[in-house]
This record gives structure tokens, sequence and C-alpha cells, in this order.
């Protein structure tokens, strides 16, 4: 149908307060793109310049062939779903979802047909006469959607939907999501907080920092190569392990032990990246040269393995590491392996990843 | 508290419970009272009023009082509907009120809005001005618009009155405006876009809707203060046929100098506050009514 393209896109609201620096990027036909970061990341002010809520201060919004970057919202032909839902409180259920369609004049049949499709794919068949007022925020939730979906857009932007919904809803929700979007044939654009949903529900992960992109790539890579330290800490938990060493030529001194570098390099420190989930215990008989030797200071149990908190043998330096939670590791002395395919490393004055 | 001593707990359980029953009862009582108390001390002077019209110009001055009506008589409702064009006081009050509010809730909310979503510079000083006429004496500005009504030939003129009652009234409904379209979820607005609103669509068919309670709470509060007006109107308007209902019971007078018209003045006043309370009683659902309920999460 159409695909979306921001170019150079920047807000400035004061000299002080730039919430998005300059972003670029394009989302095709049926991906599903999500914006990722902290809070004030600039994030939902890139999703409301989209919608057309914000006009951007430079670069342009192109959607398709078009360029809508000085078009009021409701010209630009996209469907946003609300955080907050934003259904109108005085309205039935039904006429929530026929008014954007009735704005443009089309025929009541048509209007009739398309909401009889997308309300029985939704379960929503008995509620069309209801007030908002009147559903659960589940259903609110899916009225939200179907308005959307009815819209038949050729964007579609979506506010962080689910944060208004109790945990074992939104696990539920979520994978509901993944099957509706998985047959619109347009760009998603979704904007959350929430790793988890970003990784589960994506095609591709835009992951956004302080207004500017950190890295756009597909969650598995978000997840195996983590382009800079902060994508690295922000993606994973437990947060991955980030220790700043001395570098020897083809080595990283972490105390006593020589963590080998890939490649030689001439920097006097490094940082070196493992998630706790990548330790795991030295096995008998293998070889000791990349066992750390730790003390397990701390145990927090996660239900399906414990993250231990161990300060390696004679150095400041402290490891977390999730194990499987069949013994008990309080006070144990214990030795971790270090896998090599599973070490990040990273420069520390840019944060860039090195290799 | 979550620890009893043993002496404590070795108390019979009956005996607890009976003294916890007594405590509740000694609350309601004493709320029933308070309550009782507050209405008593505010409805008095209105149920004097009423009692008075409808007692028998003799028991009206009786010595001692005589509280209760003896007879009941409706000579004094009858009395100033036959003497005066009673009916035709009302009807003016009622228009000069009601286009005043009007008025005032037409200008009154959009400068509201704009006020609560428009990033304005110097809005705050703006706010402080609207703060700072509510706070000026009323009384002041009467000579001044005196002056201004012989000026622009108003007088005996409804403009005279209707003027000056939406200027007065317009702080007000700014303030609760504004604030009631603060609390509004601004993303309501924001979906009306996407959907394709244009901004005077949105205004009428998605805000107009939720703001009701909220114009229908400041039309009250706008309408009464226009209808219970008295010195503008005693002033702006001398004509007997144009005047309003507070200015009417002032003057009525008895049949002779020296007599009080108790009764007629006490049905009078009943009279000129039923269409008030009748408005309020009317409209009190819709007041209470929270009809943003469901917008956002609830």
């Amino acid at each position: 149908m159409a695909k979306l393209s921001l170019r150079n896109l920047n807000k400035t609201f004061a000299p002080q307060v730039v919430p998005l620096k300059d972003l670029s990027l394009e989302v095709e036909d049926g991906e599903f793109l999500t914006l990722l970061g902290p809070s004030g990341c600039g994030k939902s002010t890139t999703l409301r310049l989209i919608a057309g809520l914000e006009q951007p201060t430079q670069g342009e919004i192109w959607i398709g062939d078009r360029d809508v970057t000085q078009q009021p919202p409701g010209d630009r032909n996209i469907a946003m779903v609300f955080q907050s839902y934003a259904l109108y409180p005085h309205m039935s259920v039904y006429d929530n979802m026929a008014s954007g369609l009735r704005l443009k004049r089309m025929p009541a049949t048509e209007i009739h047909h398309r909401i009889d499709e997308v309300s029985q794919f939704l379960g929503l068949d008995g509620l069309m006469q209801r007030k908002p007022g009147q559903l659960s925020g589940g259903q609110r939730q899916r009225v939200a959607l179907a308005r959307a979906l009815v819209r038949r857009p050729d964007v579609f932007l979506l506010d962080e939907p689910l944060s208004n919904l109790d945990a074992l809803l939104r696990e539920q929700v979520r994978a509901e999501l993944k099957q509706i979007f998985a047959d619109q044939p347009t760009p998603i654009v979704y904007v959350t907080h929430d790793q988890t949903e970003a990784m589960t529900l994506s095609t591709r992960v835009a992951v956004l920092n302080e207004g500017l992109l950190q890295q756009l790539d597909s969650p598995k890579r978000i997840y195996t190569r983590p382009a800079n330290r902060f994508v690295a800490s922000f993606i994973g938990s437990p947060q991955m392990n980030l220790l700043s060493l001395p570098c020897q030529g083809e080595y990283a001194l972490l105390g006593r032990y020589k963590v080998p570098l890939p490649q030689p390099i001439r920097l006097p420190e490094v940082v070196l990246g493992i998630r706790p989930e990548h330790l795991r215990l030295a096995r008998p008989g293998e070889t000791l040269a990349l066992a750390l030797q730790g003390q397990v200071m701390l145990v927090e149990n996660l239900g399906m393995s414990d993250l231990l908190s161990i300060q390696i043998e004679n150095t400041p330096y402290w490891l977390r590491a999730l194990l499987s939670p069949d013994q008990s590791w309080a006070d144990r002395q214990i030795s971790l392996m270090l896998p090599s395919e599973s070490l990040h490393w990273f420069d520390p004055q840019t944060g860039d990843r090195l290799f | 508290m979550t620890q009893l001593s043993p002496r404590q707990s070795s108390r019979s359980p009956s005996s607890r419970s009976n003294r916890r029953a007594q405590v509740v009862w000694m609350q309601r009582l004493g709320f029933g009272l308070a309550i009782g108390a507050i209405v008593g001390f505010s409805l008095a002077p209105i149920l004097w009023q009423v009692l008075t019209s409808v007692k028998t110009t003799a028991d009206i001055a009786a010595i001692p009082n005589v509280y209760l009506p003896r007879q009941f008589t409706a000579e004094h409702y009858l009395e100033i509907f036959r003497r005066q064009p009673f009916f035709n006081y009302m009807l003016n009050s009622f228009l000069v009120a009601s286009l005043s509010t009007l008025l005032c809730l037409a200008i009154g909310t959009p400068a509201a809005y704009a006020l609560a979503r428009l990033r304005l510079p110097g809005e705050s000083a703006l706010l402080a001005g609207v703060l700072i006429v509510t706070l000026f004496p009323y009384i002041l500005l009467f000579l001044g618009l005196l002056e201004l009504v012989r000026m622009f030939g108003l007088a005996n003129h409804y403009l005279a009155l209707i003027v000056p009652y939406t200027a007065i009234n317009l702080p007000l409904t700014i303030l609760v405006m504004r604030s009631f379209f603060q609390q509004l979820p601004r993303d309501l607005e924001d979906s009306a876009k996407v959907d394709g609103y244009n901004t005077l669509q949105m205004l009428w068919q998605i805000l107009l809707p939720l703001t009701l309670p909220a114009l229908v709470t400041t039309g009250i509060l706008a309408f009464i203060a226009a209808w219970n007006e008295f010195i503008f109107a005693l002033t702006f308007i001398t004509r007997e046929s144009m005047k309003t209902i507070p200015v009417a019971v002032a003057q009525l007078s008895g049949t002779a100098v020296f007599e009080i018209p108790y009764g007629a003045l006490a049905a009078a006043t009943v009279v000129g506050t039923l269409p008030l309370v009748v408005l309020v009683l009317l409209f009190q659902r819709r007041i209470v009514q929270g009809l943003t309920a469901g917008a956002v999460k609830g």
C-alpha cells in the first residue's frame, strides 16, 4: 500500500527542549516497527509528528509518494490507538467506530459492512450499542483497536496501547495484537517503553535515546549485537553486566584474569559486556583459563532462575549471573565461565560497539 | 494494634460488640443532628416567607406571633397578580437573565477553552486580570455604568441590564469552564483530529456534548445571579412595564401609606424564587452526572 518514511525529523520546543534531534527511518508495508526507549527519549513525539498532531521543526514525512509534512492529521489517512484509548464517551461503540468513516462521507452500507467485519473479528458483536463507560478495560482497548482497523488506513500508529491493562490481560492482548497486525498490509509504528512488547511484536525495533536513533534492527540483533553501550544496558532484563577494564594488547585485564579480545586494540580501557543469562558455571575438567573464581554475595530468586551477585576474587568487580535454582548458592565460592561468543566489547569513550 | 494484651483479649466479645454498636448509634445521631441544624439554619428564612405568604393578614400582624398558619389563604398570591402585572415582571426577568446567561456561555466558553488549551503568552497575566475583575467591588462599577448607560442612551432598554450582567458573570464562567476543560483528556481532541474532524466539528460534536454538565452548572449560577440582581435593575430601568422581579417585589406597596404588605411581599418572594428552584431541580441530574466517565481508563 504505502511506505512511511521520515527524513531528518527534528522537533525543537525551546533551545533546551529538543525531544527529537534528527531521525530518519523507513517503514515498509506490513512491517511492524517499534519505537523503544526510556521516557523522554522522543518516541511519543515521533509518533505525534507522524500523526500530524505536532509540526516538525525540520524534516519531512512521506507516506507512499505523498509529502504529508504540512497536511492536517485528518488528511493523512492514518489511524492511531491512544494509550488512554480516547473513546468518545458520549457515543455508542458503533458510533465511535463509524465517526471517522462518516466524516469521509462513506456510504452507510459500506460503513456497516466494515464495522460488522471488524467487530466479529474482535468479538465485539454484543457491545455495539453500549457506551464506553459501560465497558471493561479490555473491551475498551478492543474498541480502540477496532476504531483504527475499520479505517483501513495507510499507516497504523499505536501509542503504548497495552500500558493501561493489568499484567495478565496485557500478555493475552499482546498475543492478539501480533495476530491482528500480522495480516495488515500497511506500515505499523508502535511506541512502548516495555522491551518485552518490543521484542515479541516487532519485525524491527528502533531504540531511541535523548532524541537520537541508537539502533534500528531486528529484535534478535538488538539483543545479540547491541550497537552501543546504551542499547546493551537498555535491552535485556536483568541488565547486562558492563565492566570497564584496562587493556593490554590482546587482553583485557579482569583482576588476575586475562580476557582475550577478538582483535588487539589501541585503547587504554575497554568496556566488557556479558548478559547474566550467558554466564555459566565452569564444568569440572574444563580448562580453567577463562573461569573466574568468585564469591556469591547476594541471591535473588526470580522463580525460574536465581539471580546471583558475585564478586570476582581479589577484584572490585561484580557480575550478576542467572543460574538454575536447583542448588542453594548463598555464600558459595563458584567458578564462572565467560563464553567468548557471548561477549560484547564497547568503546568507553563513545560507547560504540568495537567488535 | 495488631497484638492484644491478654487482659484485653479476655474481655467477653459480646460486651465489646455492644459498645461498638452504641458508638455507631451515637455517631449517627450526632450526624443527623448536625444535618438538621444546618438545614434548619439555611431554610428557616425561606420557610418563614412561605408560611407568611399563606397566612391571613390578621394572623401576620397578630401579637404574639402566629407561627403556623391557623387558616390557609391564597389571597396574597391572587393580590400580587391582580394589582400588578406580576407575570409580566417575571417575563422581563426571564428574558434578561436567560439572554445574559446565553451570552455569557457563548463568550466565556471559547475563552476558557483557549486559556486551557493554547500556550498563550501572558496567560497568567490574563487569568490574574479575570480574577481581579471578580474581586472588584461591584458597587464601584455602578456609577461608571450609569454614565455609560446615559451616553449610549440605553436607559429603559433591556440591553442596559443584559450587557452588565454578562460582564459581571463572565469571570466566573471563564474560571469554572477553564478548570473543566483542563481536566478533560487531551487525547480525545487528538483522537478527533486523527479521525478527520476539523476544529469546528470537533468543538461542536465531541467537546460540546462532554461539556454540557459544566455548561449547565455555570449557566445556572449565572442565571441566578442575573435573576436576583437589584441595583442595576432599579436604576437603569424606570418604566413600569419593563421592571424585573427583585425591583417589583421591593416596590410593592400597601393600600395605605403606612401599611407594609407583608403577605404580598412574602408571596412575591416565593413566586420570584420558584423559577430558580424549578430550574435547579430540573437540571440537578445533569449537574451531578459525570459524563466523562469512560472516556479514558476509568
